[in-house]
């Protein structure tokens, strides 16, 4: 804050971070937020290690059974085979239907296009709890809800707007020229799209698809509400874990929270390395 | 899924450059922007309109009784305020750190893209995972009270969990990202010569900030403050686990809950999720229709 006034602008750019008070601030305050979240996370990951952990800095002693307890009391391969079938069908459907809209969000002008855009976007902006209720009884009547097939129905209701913001600053950016001159060689439009605009839209696709899957595995509300017993995905047996606390030992809840948390992470990091993050929420003012 | 694999095929028929000037309806995109569209209306707007419905529908005839009933009830007109409690403060502190944080970041090039990647991973761990992992964490024996009192800092252990502090922090770890990306992008959309022109016309760093760079970041702030209160608004799974869900953080969001899930009274849950729809809706419109009214130039960003 208290920067030289005299200092050109080029030189204040080029001054090093450890001379400015403001530098300082923002280091310590990303160390402490780094900090936290390195906190909890291995937190998690030594209790989930420890054979018993009271007081101490570190567990008493470490042991790999709550692993294997984890995988039998919460009956994990099921678990998970539900969390992948309902986060692929999610995002592949959410793809099919996400990439055309964006397609023609991203290259045409039309009246009522910011509306559209707007009402696109308003499943994302209104949070889950708040429609799923109103959803999950719907869904309930219709004796959808309760197995797979609902669970998959509301997860979609957030993922697919979600394809579209991240798909549309990503087409924008592929010169419309290149379409342009593979019609004028006499392509046909499903030749253009297919051969064209597919191919260099897969980077897109691909970032696009794992930020998706990695929401909707993380994202609770929905599968909790519309969910049957054999229907839980991860997150849901986690809540539900620790609501039974008495039941579960703090331990082998952490391994399966170890186990989630992995999964995620990798699917994120990959993600990330296709897309920047400031891109996507930067179209969410519109 | 048929209709959308169909309505691949015809999209380019109207090239961009012919596309928006004509008058009539352009059917391709009219297609591609349908299974979309449809979806929307079909698993968002009508569940909504429907509960709207489904909470007018009582049997004393009185179409306002579940909102009556929910306003009358000092239990449940409480969830509104418990909420807020929560909503607001966490969303102001988001705030008040994350636009420094994007102004002075705004330039930074290095580790921009490693420092980014870390703030999003709260996002993609999800408020339940981040909820379990605090509950050791910052419990009595945890390592944030171990450090303190190592530092100092307090004499005994201070009790930051099963109550409104718990539920606060986890909602802050978990919606700064979305907030400071939010800035983060507004932010460096700024033009850089409108901070040169004001330094050299004599602007001090603090004149810079309060006088260019925070009128021109109000859009963004606006954003940011609208999206982050409406899902902090919506606390659920964190304010059972770190909260008391029959006390002091008994949300909104609980109350709706209990009343589909365990009273199994699906009228006056509808009502109370329209209620909270409401509410969340207001304020999108209220900041986000603001928002337009501030200056919207060449100097918020290339990008918009």
């Amino acid at each position: 804050m208290s920067t030289a006034v005299e200092s050109m602008p080029r030189r204040e750019r080029t001054r090093p971070w450890f001379l400015d008070p403001s530098g300082w601030l923002m280091g310590a305050f990303i160390l402490f937020f780094i900090a936290l979240i390195g906190g909890i996370f291995f937190t998690v990951l030594f209790d989930s290690f420890a054979r018993t952990w009271f007081g101490g800095w570190l567990p008493d002693a470490y042991t790999t059974k709550w692993y294997s307890s984890a995988v039998q009391e919460f009956d994990l391969w099921q678990v998970l085979k539900v969390t992948l079938i309902v986060a692929i069908t999610v995002v592949v459907v959410s793809l099919l239907i996400g990439v055309p809209a964006a397609y023609a969000l991203a290259r045409h002008d039309f009246p009522g296009k910011g509306l559209v855009f707007l009402f696109l976007l308003l499943p994302i902006m209104v949070p889950p709890i708040t429609y799923g209720i109103p959803l999950a009884t719907l869904l309930y009547e219709r004796d959808l809800a309760g197995r797979l097939i609902g669970v998959i129905i509301a997860n979609l209701v957030p993922a697919f707007p979600f394809v579209i913001i991240i798909m549309v600053p990503f087409i924008e950016q592929i010169d419309p020229n290149l379409e342009r001159a593979a019609r004028i060689l006499g392509a046909s439009p499903l030749q253009v799209f297919v051969r064209v605009l597919l191919p260099l839209a897969v980077p897109g696709m691909l970032a696009a698809g794992l930020l998706a899957l990695v929401r909707t595995i993380a994202l609770f509300e929905l599968t909790f509400l519309t969910s049957g017993a054999s229907s839980q995905t991860l997150v849901v047996a986690l809540y539900y874990a620790t609501s039974s606390a008495g039941i579960r030992t703090s331990q082998s809840i952490d391994a399966m929270a170890v186990i989630y948390m992995l999964t995620t992470t990798v699917l994120l990091v990959l993600a990330l390395r296709f897309i920047n993050p400031t891109q996507i929420v930067s179209r969410t003012r519109e | 899924m048929a209709r959308s694999a169909g309505t691949i095929a015809p999209p380019v028929e109207a090239l961009p450059a012919v596309a928006g000037r004509r008058r009539r309806v352009n059917w391709p995109v009219v297609a591609l922007l349908a299974p979309a569209l449809i979806l929307v209306l079909l698993l968002f707007i009508y569940p909504l309109a429907d509960g709207i419905r489904l909470s007018l529908h009582t049997k004393s005839g009185n179409p306002f009784a579940n909102y009556g009933d929910f306003f009358r009830d000092a239990r449940q007109r409480d969830t509104i305020w418990n909420t807020l409690r929560l909503a607001l403060p966490a969303t102001l502190i988001n705030l008040a750190v994350a636009i420094p944080l994007a102004y002075r970041m705004r330039r930074v090039v290095h580790f921009r893209r490693l420092l980014t990647g870390l703030f999003v991973i709260p996002m993609s761990l999800g408020t339940v995972l981040i909820a379990q992992g605090m509950l050791t964490f910052f419990g009595p024996a945890g390592w944030f009270n171990k450090t303190l009192i190592a530092l100092h800092l307090v004499g005994e252990p201070q009790r930051l969990v099963h109550n409104r502090t718990g539920v606060m922090i986890s909602l802050i770890i978990s919606e700064f990202p979305v907030t400071f990306l939010i800035l983060l992008a507004f932010a460096s959309g700024i033009d850089p010569n409108l901070e040169r022109a004001a330094q050299m016309l004599g602007a001090n760093t603090w004149q810079r900030f309060w006088r260019i760079v925070f009128p021109l970041m109000i859009p963004g702030i606006a954003t940011a403050f609208a999206l982050s209160f409406v899902a902090t608004f919506a606390v659920f799974p964190s304010a059972v686990m770190l909260g008391q869900p029959a006390g002091e953080t008994r949300v909104i969001a609980i109350a709706a809950w209990q009343a589909a899930y365990e009273q199994f009274d699906y009228a006056s849950a509808s009502a109370i999720a329209i209620i909270m729809a409401a509410i969340e809706v207001l304020v999108l419109a209220l900041v986000l229709g603001a928002r337009s009214r501030f200056y919207r130039g060449p100097a918020s960003g290339g990008k918009g």
